[in-house]
């Protein structure tokens, strides 16, 4: 099996994102990366599925050449291959979607993963977006994945904790979440293997944005807030502010 | 170009759904700083008498599409549907709701019409005569304003926007749906583990979240559980979570608010024995009025909270569900 997982080196969660200096995009003083949190569960499924079937896992990842460090820690969890697509520049998910279709259109694919969002860019559209240039089904949100025989059986997270299944032909784009799995950790002998994989490096020539950053602000503080009382005995005083001064009950 | 503004009601059950109405009053606004109208879609079967209603609640013009290809949801069919009238129509922006749905399938729609798409967004404007999406990025940690070379297409967040109110009498105009079921690619076979009619929590007006010092469910913490509950039913709210709390198994990973769970913009969240690390706090901040009951208070969600009590959970949580129950009535 042929299984392709596209991954977004992003900002760790903990990290203090403030705007630069050029007013649309992010100063990256002090800012650490690592793979974005949901393509861990794209990875995981990859491995488990050549794991089950045989066949190879390789990684498209569009960044700047830094980001062979997360490339090389994919590799570690027991990825085959690589290809870093270098730019510099932030892009919007179309942008980034038509640059990694094209990619997974020169190679064998009988699945395509992506986490299902992002923790930079939250555009949880990138997937989708790839699949319909290359004219495959996709599921986003999986929790579950099952494939035999050419086919996948997923299911995935709707509203209000309601999972909808679908039944679907190979080659299709998954999008994963949270629950599909539980991702693993890189072992010794998976952190020498990354070593000694090469990651090409290609340019990426990305196409414009379809959305453009305009300007880039921090939210708006919230008020000062307080501290109603201590205990029990502060909820009467809780329950009229929330009435009375909040007006939300 | 025109100076409409087309969007994508979500149905559930054969009503229009709260973030639907919220999505059409957004566009209703919208179309009205550009000088045009909300046309509203609709996918499904046996709407034909909701049409009404939507003109009620701001749509200039109903479009229904309907029959045996969309008897049920498929990310491709609905986004052929949707790519197809923001063609027809030639709509300056296209908004749906930022729910599991919208978040599914419209970014497939935007790039059939080879668009971009500025997801989940919080605030819409018009700037020299062109339409603007505000969104939150890095989990809230900044905004960014976007716009796009033609039509903008966008998902708005629940609970952001106003739903509209006019006085618009519709009728509604079906839609020629161009394939049939054989042609989709991906359909819901089958609605598995599903709790019906449960609130999510990224929709929900008021979240009651609890997070570790509420202890284990399976253990010592099986009352704070029970009272958490009993707080969230006499609120009408949804449960949310800590992701320690989704970790430890203790909740459904569905209801982890956060960073890398969902972002919920409620008018009141109230975190329970959560002590607010920046990864909690990018998920819920968003949120109108937040409360933090917390028995630390150097706990750094009081630095987000309006209004906190310091105290045990325990003690708290049950004594505010009888002083609601009182004050509710
Ligand atoms: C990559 C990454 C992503 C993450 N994403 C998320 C996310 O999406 N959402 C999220 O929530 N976290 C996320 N986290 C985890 C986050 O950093 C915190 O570990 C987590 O939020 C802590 O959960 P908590 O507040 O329930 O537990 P704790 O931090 O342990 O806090 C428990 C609180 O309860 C209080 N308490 C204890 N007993 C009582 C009592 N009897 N009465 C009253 N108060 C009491 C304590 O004072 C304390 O403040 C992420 C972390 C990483 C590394
Ligand atoms: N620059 C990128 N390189 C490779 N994959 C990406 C990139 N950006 C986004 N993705 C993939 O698309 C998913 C969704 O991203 P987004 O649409 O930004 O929420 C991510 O979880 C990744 O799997």
């Amino acid at each position: 099996m042929d299984i392709i997982v596209c991954i977004r080196r992003a900002p760790t969660t903990d990290a203090r994102i403030k705007p630069g200096s050029d007013g649309k995009t992010y100063d990256p003083a002090g800012v650490n990366y690592d793979i974005s949190e949901y393509d861990k569960f794209a990875i995981e499924a990859a491995i488990q599925l050549k794991e089950k079937h045989s066949g190879q896992v390789t990684i498209i990842s569009m960044g700047p050449s830094a980001a062979t460090k997360e490339i090389r820690t994919a590799i570690a969890m027991g990825c085959d291959a690589a290809h870093l697509l270098v730019d510099d520049a932030q892009h919007d998910s179309w942008s980034t979607a038509q640059v990694l279709a094209a990619k997974i259109k020169e190679l064998p694919h009988d699945i395509v993963l992506f986490g299902w969002n992002s923790v930079d860019n939250q555009s949880s559209a990138t997937g989708q977006m790839v699949a319909e240039l290359l004219d495959l089904p996709s599921v986003s949100v999986a929790v579950s994945l099952e494939v035999e025989d050419g086919k996948a059986k997923v299911e995935r997270l709707a509203a209000g904790g309601n999972r909808e299944r679908y039944d679907i032909t190979l080659p299709a784009v998954i999008t994963c979440q949270k629950g599909l799995n539980k991702p693993r950790s890189a072992n010794m002998k998976g952190i020498m293997m990354a070593k000694k994989t090469a990651v090409p490096e290609t340019p990426a020539n990305a196409p414009e944005d379809g959305v453009a950053v305009a300007g880039m602000t921090p939210p708006p503080p919230r008020p000062e807030g307080k501290i109603v009382g201590k205990g029990a005995e502060a909820v009467g005083d809780l329950v009229k502010l929330l009435r009375e001064e909040a007006k939300v009950i | 170009m025109s100076n409409d503004v087309l969007v994508f009601v979500e149905f559930a059950e054969g009503k229009a759904t709260k973030a639907g109405l919220q999505a059409l009053g957004a566009a209703h606004t919208l179309a009205g700083q550009l000088g045009g109208s909300a046309i509203a879609l609709a996918i499904g079967d046996g709407l034909e008498g909701e049409a009404g209603n939507l003109g009620k609640a701001g749509a200039g013009k109903v479009l229904l599409a309907g029959g045996d290809a969309v008897a049920n949801y498929s990310p491709d069919g609905y986004a052929s549907i949707l790519a197809q009238q923001a063609e027809a129509t030639g709509a300056a922006a296209v908004l749906a709701s930022a729910t599991p749905m919208g978040k599914d399938f419209v970014a497939r729609a935007a790039a059939k019409a080879k668009c971009g798409l500025a997801s989940d967004c919080t605030e819409l404007k018009v700037e020299g005569g062109k339409a603007q999406a505000v969104r939150p990025v890095y989990a809230g940690k900044a905004l960014v304003t976007v716009s796009a070379p033609g039509t903008l297409w966008a998902t708005l967040r629940p609970n952001v926007f106003a739903e509209a109110s006019s006085d618009n009498a519709t009728t509604p105009e079906a839609v020629t749906v161009s394939f049939g079921p054989g042609d989709l690619k991906a359909v819901v076979a089958e609605i598995v583990a599903g709790v019906k009619g449960k609130l999510d929590v990224a929709e929900a007006e008021i979240v009651v979240s609890g997070g570790r010092g509420l202890k284990d469910p399976a253990g010592e913490g099986k009352q704070n559980w029970e009272n958490l509950q009993a707080l969230a039913e006499v609120l009408g709210a949804a449960t949310g979570a800590s992701r320690a709390v989704v970790d430890a198994g203790w909740r459904p990973h569905g209801e982890q608010v956060g960073q890398t769970g969902k972002t919920v913009s409620p008018k009141l969240y109230i975190a329970c024995a959560i002590s607010g690390a920046i990864q909690h706090l990018a998920g819920m901040s968003g949120s109108k009025v937040i409360v933090a009951i917390n028995k630390d208070e150097n706990a750094p969600i009081f630095k987000v909270a309006d209004y906190g009590i310091v105290g045990m959970v325990e003690d708290v949580v049950p004594a505010l569900t009888s002083a609601l129950k009182e004050a509710l009535g």
